[in-house]
């Protein structure tokens, strides 16, 4: 694996790691699969990219991250007010956000980035131009490429250490208590409709977050770039546990980001290596999360034959 | 002191299964009084329950809790002066929370900012003390998941979450018929110190006759959705169960039918 294939698995894994601590808190936290995941991460693109076109990067970051959680509020209230199944509710929030999401393009199905991004300013902020290296054009784009780095692993940083302090002040235990025990909650004195609408609103907040990052370092956006996302994030979640474990919400939030590190590090080297083509990876990603969440299953049957086993020798 | 009045519920209106739960019930409690309630298989009692807690909203019929009228609330704005046990261990806590965070969700709900720490070292040695009353090791296992302990001791648990925040009332629905007898006995020993210590006015479910006539103040009996037997004072220390056996069949021209009735004294 070459230095820049690692450099780019560890840059978009930061990005995405966004989206993995967002969906590790709808999915393990509120316990729910939260399929507004696609539609607020092109959110936060469409809202990112206008943004920034119109001067504003860092606005458009804090927009993206409240717009997502605006949308997540919507399938929260779906879900709560209005009793609609969550997988529907998160269904029709995500089918409606198409439309939306168009309009924040101004009706276009891409927008092309000028150059006032984030990256950009750090650019100019560090001096970072061809003159100043001497024309060196290597030490350039490794300048450069650092300084993506830098800025994901900033904001997953900071994004990790507000989430954990979040979920562990009252409001965030009442949130992970709904996840957790929603009998109990909703005949304790907590309002446990309201905990979800909260708990996804922060979930999709995180998801748009990383498409609005992830637009701003390509310097493209399309109408088209969250499809999928769910599933990445699902992964990142999953091979994140598969490596560190399935415990409490700090420990699952850190694994979450390794997991999307290692994800995007592994997609890379498969399709570098020719393993499959690249338009496979939706397929794998599918496989893989599909085979992660039946391995539980498959688990206790073993044992169930075990246990026949054992009996008929007996 | 709670009151119901004329209290009227029916499940299902309109179908085939329609099914009227209670019947025009009325009942005071008092602030001093510990209810013992006793009843056939879907009598209503837990229905009554669920009428108080605000689990469903009742068809006619006023409650008031300390003058406070409870029938158009929901659920959780009830809880506050509500505490509820059920008798599934599992109900009443989060198995993944630690018993400590557990605690500070059942303690915090009106006192704490929400952007506060949820757990707070000045509120430990608090939790610490309640736990140890009950004899059991909570206390030196405070951040350990709840899911990790026994039925017994999750529903002591809950016991005290139910009642650490000081309700205005405690309904108890069968809360030691899952546990062994051992740890049932615990169970209901801790939670008659409580109520005794607390003094909060409260109603018990229990199939357990014998415990019905020894355990509170006052018992009711109930069947078909209404409260058929309401008995304290010397009318209740002369009762036993072969009594009460009697006056329920002569009052309803049938036997008293409960699969997990027991009869011994
Ligand atoms: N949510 C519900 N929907 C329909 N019927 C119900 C519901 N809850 C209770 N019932 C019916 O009401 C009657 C009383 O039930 P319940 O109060 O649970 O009895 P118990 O005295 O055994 O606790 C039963 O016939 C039961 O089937
Ligand atoms: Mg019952």
């Amino acid at each position: 694996m070459s230095l820049t294939m690692f450099l780019g698995g560890l840059q978009e894994g930061l990005f995405y790691a966004l989206l993995a601590m967002g969906v590790f808190i709808s999915f393990r936290i509120l316990n729910t699969p939260d399929l507004t995941t696609e539609g607020s991460y092109t959110l936060g693109v469409a809202v990112s990219a206008v943004l920034t076109v119109a001067g504003h990067p860092v606005l458009g970051l804090l927009c993206a991250f409240l717009a997502g959680a605006a949308a997540g509020s919507v399938t929260g209230l779906l879900q709560t007010k209005v009793g609609i199944h969550p997988i529907l509710a998160g269904i029709l929030t995500m089918s409606g956000l198409y439309t939306i999401n168009t309009a924040v393009m101004g009706g276009k199905p891409d927008v092309t980035l000028t150059k006032t991004t984030i990256f950009n300013k750090l650019y100019e902020v560090f001096n970072i131009n061809l003159q100043a290296f001497n024309r060196d054009r290597q030490a350039f784009t490794m300048a450069k490429e650092i300084t993506v780095l830098i800025v994901g692993a900033v904001l997953a940083l900071l994004v990790l250490a507000l989430l954990i302090w979040f979920f562990r002040t009252h409001i965030g235990l009442c949130i992970r208590a709904t996840g957790n025990n929603e009998a109990m909650v909703r005949s304790s004195s907590i309002n446990a409709g309201g905990m979800k609408v909260l708990g996804l609103a922060v979930a999709n907040g995180c998801t748009a977050l990383a498409g609005g990052v992830m637009t701003q370092s390509g310097g493209f956006a399309t109408i088209s770039n969250g499809a999928g996302v769910l599933v990445v994030g699902l992964a990142s979640v999953i091979i994140g546990e598969a490596i560190v474990g399935r415990r409490g919400v700090t420990v699952g939030l850190i694994s979450a980001i390794l997991g999307s590190v290692l994800y995007q590090c592994l997609i890379r080297l498969a399709t570098s290596l020719n393993i499959f083509p690249a338009y496979y990876l939706k397929l794998v990603s599918a496989v893989i999360v599909a085979i992660a969440l039946a391995l539980p299953m498959i688990r206790e049957n073993l044992g169930r034959h075990h246990r026949k086993g054992g009996k008929s020798h007996a | 002191m709670l009151e119901l009045r004329h209290v009227t519920k029916t499940f299902a209106k309109g179908t085939v299964n329609e099914h009227t739960a209670l019947r025009d019930v009325s009942l005071t409690l008092q602030d001093d009084d510990f209810i013992t309630i006793l009843g056939s298989n879907g009598a209503g009692k837990s229905t009554l329950f669920g009428a108080i807690a605000g689990t469903f909203y009742v068809d006619e019929g006023e409650i008031l809790l300390d003058g406070k009228h409870l029938e158009g609330l929901p659920e959780h704005k009830r809880a506050r002066a509500v505490g509820t046990l059920f008798q599934d261990p599992m109900k009443g806590t989060a198995p993944d929370l630690t018993i400590e965070e557990n605690l500070s969700l059942a303690c915090n709900q009106t006192r704490r900012f929400p952007l506060a720490m949820a757990v707070q070292k000045k509120d430990l040695q608090f939790y610490r003390e309640q736990l140890s009353a009950f004899q059991m090791g909570l206390e030196d296992r405070m951040k350990m998941k709840v899911g990790l302990l026994s039925g017994g001791q999750r529903q002591a648990l809950t016991l005290l979450m139910a009642t650490i925040a000081h309700p205005k009332l405690l309904l108890l629905d069968e809360h030691t018929a899952a546990l062994d007898p051992a740890t049932a006995e615990k169970v209901m020993a801790i939670t008659v110190q409580i109520v005794r210590e607390q003094k909060i006015p409260t109603m018990m479910i229990t199939h357990n006759m014998g415990q019905a006539l020894t355990t509170g103040n006052r018992t009711i009996m109930m069947d078909a959705g209404q409260i058929i037997l309401d008995i304290a004072g010397d009318e209740r220390k002369e009762m036993t169960v072969p009594k009460l056996m009697t006056l329920y069949s002569g009052a309803r021209g049938k036997e008293l039918d409960n699969d997990r009735m027991l009869l011994s004294q």
